[in-house]
């Protein structure tokens, strides 16, 4: 917190000031030099501006008494009481968290009719699990769900709030903590925590070319997002610890100002965006047949196939497989591309993916640049005798 | 009808370089645009208004030069434009932008429908739109995939969840971000761009504010604070393999073995 302040008898070149700032937040207005409102506070033209040009101040900070928040939570996020597992994943974290600092692991489940499925938390690792079931939480809606969440707030005063990024929880989070006038540090990939309780937030930004490390040093409850897949899960202990506590929040505090008209299910399709393995086919594909070959190995991989846009255009693969700019964006943990060139559209819709593995006769191809695992050779000859290694391996006679 | 689209001038590339001694940000080209996700935004907004009549506004925080968006949002058939811009909203987190954001409409006008885009490509936290709700004390819907119409005073929308859709009719004044897709943005028109030329953009600067208080702006108003940025470590491995198929595939097939990754 502070601000910036100009000396300007200490401003030789103005222009060789304004050049140093990335934001363009230096500006020249009648031969002085000033800042603008794109400042961010950088602090780029005190280190290699002019000697004494710009100078940082200090300002107060409001503080918090810390030591009044206690716990980390995981918020359970739910489909009618089907818990989504980076429920378990973000309870595996916050118990390496809470034990750095000595504090407790709690909860908060807000539903209908979800006491009972409560019970599948007590076996990973949580103190108390508070559950506000009210049949006006049968939905979920942005208003009674803040409501409720609000109500643990004041009653627990949690350190801080572990939250999926799931279409509820990436709506629901920023709603609350505006409530309470609290920071909240979006898709963070790594979590850790200060002893003063401060939590460590990691998380990249611009499209993931830069990481960028966040703290909320002075408000509580501290709250983080956090994709699935991103923490491991704690193994399932057999017994049940801790207890189930129960939080009533009164029904006129459940209003809302918007209504479900109804529910559909979506097409249970499998989509290649939430597939873990994909087996991509390209235009080293010489007929439609051959995709045979690539669909074989996706299948015996456990995997989906998914194609480049010149096989969906030719009608080889429905675009829903279609991987790229103009296509999905993927993100599995394997990925092997056959015969694909690796044009940038393409790259830009799996770059992302954990572990590339790329097939091309092309030494030169540009899919090789991103691939981990670059295999120079012709997929008429490896995904046959990849296919055979796969099943050999699983105990299948080829 | 009236209705309000938020909008964010981003970099014009999200290719961005942290400098590894000091830190700090390289943006290659200085050049910025709209963000993305708002163009479908305001498509939305302008259907709506074709549909129903109305106005369309936009509004924006951001440095002086986020004029720009404006300009372009007129160009597309945006009716009138606020800009919010004060050095001491600089290093606003999303919590100090929602409020800035928040205090800015709440001096344009009343709106019955705000429309936010899904996120930026820069924060990339998709989390205005809920907070400046929260904010403006009104409902507000995110992740929207389609929007039904309007009934009365009330809007419906589908809002997309994890495995099914959720149709809701949501009352005025009212705050949605709409998905990517939600509809093809329209280009903007030359014939706009000359006839608007001229036309007025409002400016908000601190001083307008209802809340005069300094420190709930900008960095003082801001409860995360962005400790440092770097560049993403890679442990990624980088190999080439240049055998016969049979090794190749036996190769493929080992290190997928070992590295847990069969299905
Ligand atoms: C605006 C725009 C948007 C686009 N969006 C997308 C998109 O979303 N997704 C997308 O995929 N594309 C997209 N494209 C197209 C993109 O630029 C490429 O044309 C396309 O990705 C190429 O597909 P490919 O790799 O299958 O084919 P090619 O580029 O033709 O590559 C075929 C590769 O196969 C290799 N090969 C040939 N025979 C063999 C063999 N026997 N064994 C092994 N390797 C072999 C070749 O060496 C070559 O590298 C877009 C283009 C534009 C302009
Ligand atoms: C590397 C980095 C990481 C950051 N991480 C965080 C973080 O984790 N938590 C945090 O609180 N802040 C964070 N910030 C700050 C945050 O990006 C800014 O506060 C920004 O003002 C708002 O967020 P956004 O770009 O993510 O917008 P989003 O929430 O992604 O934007 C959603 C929609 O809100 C509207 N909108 C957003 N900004 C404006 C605007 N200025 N004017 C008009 N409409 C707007 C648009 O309709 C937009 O489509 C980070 C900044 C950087 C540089
Ligand atoms: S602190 Fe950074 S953003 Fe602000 S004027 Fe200096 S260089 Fe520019």
């Amino acid at each position: 917190m502070g601000k910036l302040i100009v000396h300007q008898d200490k401003v030789t070149d103005i222009n060789a000031m304004i050049s140093i700032c990335p934001f363009n937040a230096l500006e020249e207005k009648d031969g002085k030099l000033e800042v603008n409102a794109g400042c961010k506070l950088c602090k780029l033209c005190v280190k290699k501006g002019q000697p004494g040009a710009m100078e940082y101040v200090e300002e107060e900070v409001k503080t918090v008494d810390k030591s009044l928040w206690n716990g980390i939570t995981v918020y359970v996020d739910h489909v009618n009481g089907e818990i989504h597992p980076v429920t378990f994943e973000l309870l595996g974290k916050a118990g390496e968290l809470a034990k750095k600092i000595n504090h407790p692991v709690y909860a908060i489940f807000i539903g209908s009719g979800i006491e009972k499925k409560a019970e599948e938390l007590l076996h990973y690792g949580v103190d108390k699990v508070f559950v506000v079931d009210a049949p006006e939480l049968k939905e979920f809606q942005m208003e009674s769900y803040t409501a409720a969440f609000e109500a643990f707030v004041n009653e627990i005063k949690p350190s801080a709030i572990l939250v999926g990024a799931t279409p509820v929880g990436r709506q629901l989070a920023p709603r609350v903590a505006s409530r309470f006038n609290t920071g909240l540090t979006a898709d963070c990939t790594i979590l850790d925590i200060h002893e003063n309780t401060d939590l460590v937030q990691i998380r990249p930004a611009f499209g993931g070319n830069i990481m960028a490390e966040i703290l909320t040093p002075n408000s509580r409850p501290q709250l983080a997002t956090v994709r699935y897949k991103i923490m491991d899960a704690p193994e399932r202990s057999a017994e049940a610890k801790g207890e189930i506590v129960k939080i009533s929040v009164p029904a006129e505090k459940l209003k809302t100002r918007t209504q479900v008209l109804g529910i559909t299910q979506k097409q249970k399709e499998k989509s290649i965006e939430n597939a873990d393995i994909l087996v991509v086919a390209g235009r080293g594909l010489k007929k439609k047949e051959d995709l045979d070959l690539v669909r074989e190995l996706a299948d015996a991989l456990g995997g989906d196939i998914a194609c480049t846009r010149p096989l969906a255009e030719a009608g080889w693969l429905d675009a829903k497989h279609q991987i790229g700019l103009s296509g999905r964006t993927v993100r599995p943990r394997l990925i092997i591309t056959c015969g694909v060139s690796g044009a940038i559209q393409f790259v830009a819709g799996m770059n992302n993916s954990d572990n590339i593995f790329a097939i091309n006769t092309d030494p030169n191809a540009s899919i090789f640049k991103v691939a981990n695992y670059a295999v120079i050779g012709d997929i008429y000859e490896v995904i046959p005798k990849l296919i055979e290694q796969v099943k050999q391996g699983k105990g299948v006679k080829a | 009808m009236e209705i309000l689209v938020c909008i964010k001038q981003v970099p014009g590339s999200n290719k961005v370089e942290v400098d590894p001694v000091t830190g700090v940000l390289k943006r290659n080209g200085a050049d910025s645009k709209m963000n993305p996700y708002d163009l479908y935004a305001l498509e939305c907004g302008l259907k709506l208004k074709e549909q129903y009549g109305g106005r369309v506004s936009v509004i924006t925080m951001g440095p002086p030069q986020a004029q720009a968006i404006i300009k372009e949002a007129y160009a597309m058939g945006a009716d009138a434009g606020a800009i919010v811009s004060d050095r001491a909203f600089g290093g606003a987190d999303v919590l100090a932008t929602a409020h800035t954001l928040a205090q800015g409409i709440k001096k344009f006008g009343k709106f019955d429908i705000i429309l936010c885009g899904l996120q930026t490509t820069d924060g990339d936290t998709a989390q205005v739109g809920p907070e400046v709700s929260e904010q403006l004390d009104i409902p507000c819907v995110c992740n929207v995939k389609e929007i039904k119409g309007v009934e009365g005073d009330n809007i419906l929308v589908d809002m997309e969840m994890a495995q099914d859709i959720e149709h809701l009719k949501v009352s005025f004044p009212c705050l949605i971000t709409v998905q990517k897709d939600i509809v093809q943005p329209r280009l903007p028109s030359y014939l706009k761009k000359k006839d608007t030329e001229d036309r007025e953009i409002v400016m908000y600067t601190l001083k307008d504010m209802e809340d005069q208080n300094k420190n709930n702006y900008g960095l003082n108003g801001s409860a995360t604070q962005v400790q440092r940025i770097f560049p993403p470590t890679s442990d990624k491995v980088q190999v080439t393999w240049d055998d016969p198929a049979d090794v190749l595939a036996e190769k493929i097939y080992s290190t997928i073995k070992s590295r847990k990754l069969l299905g």
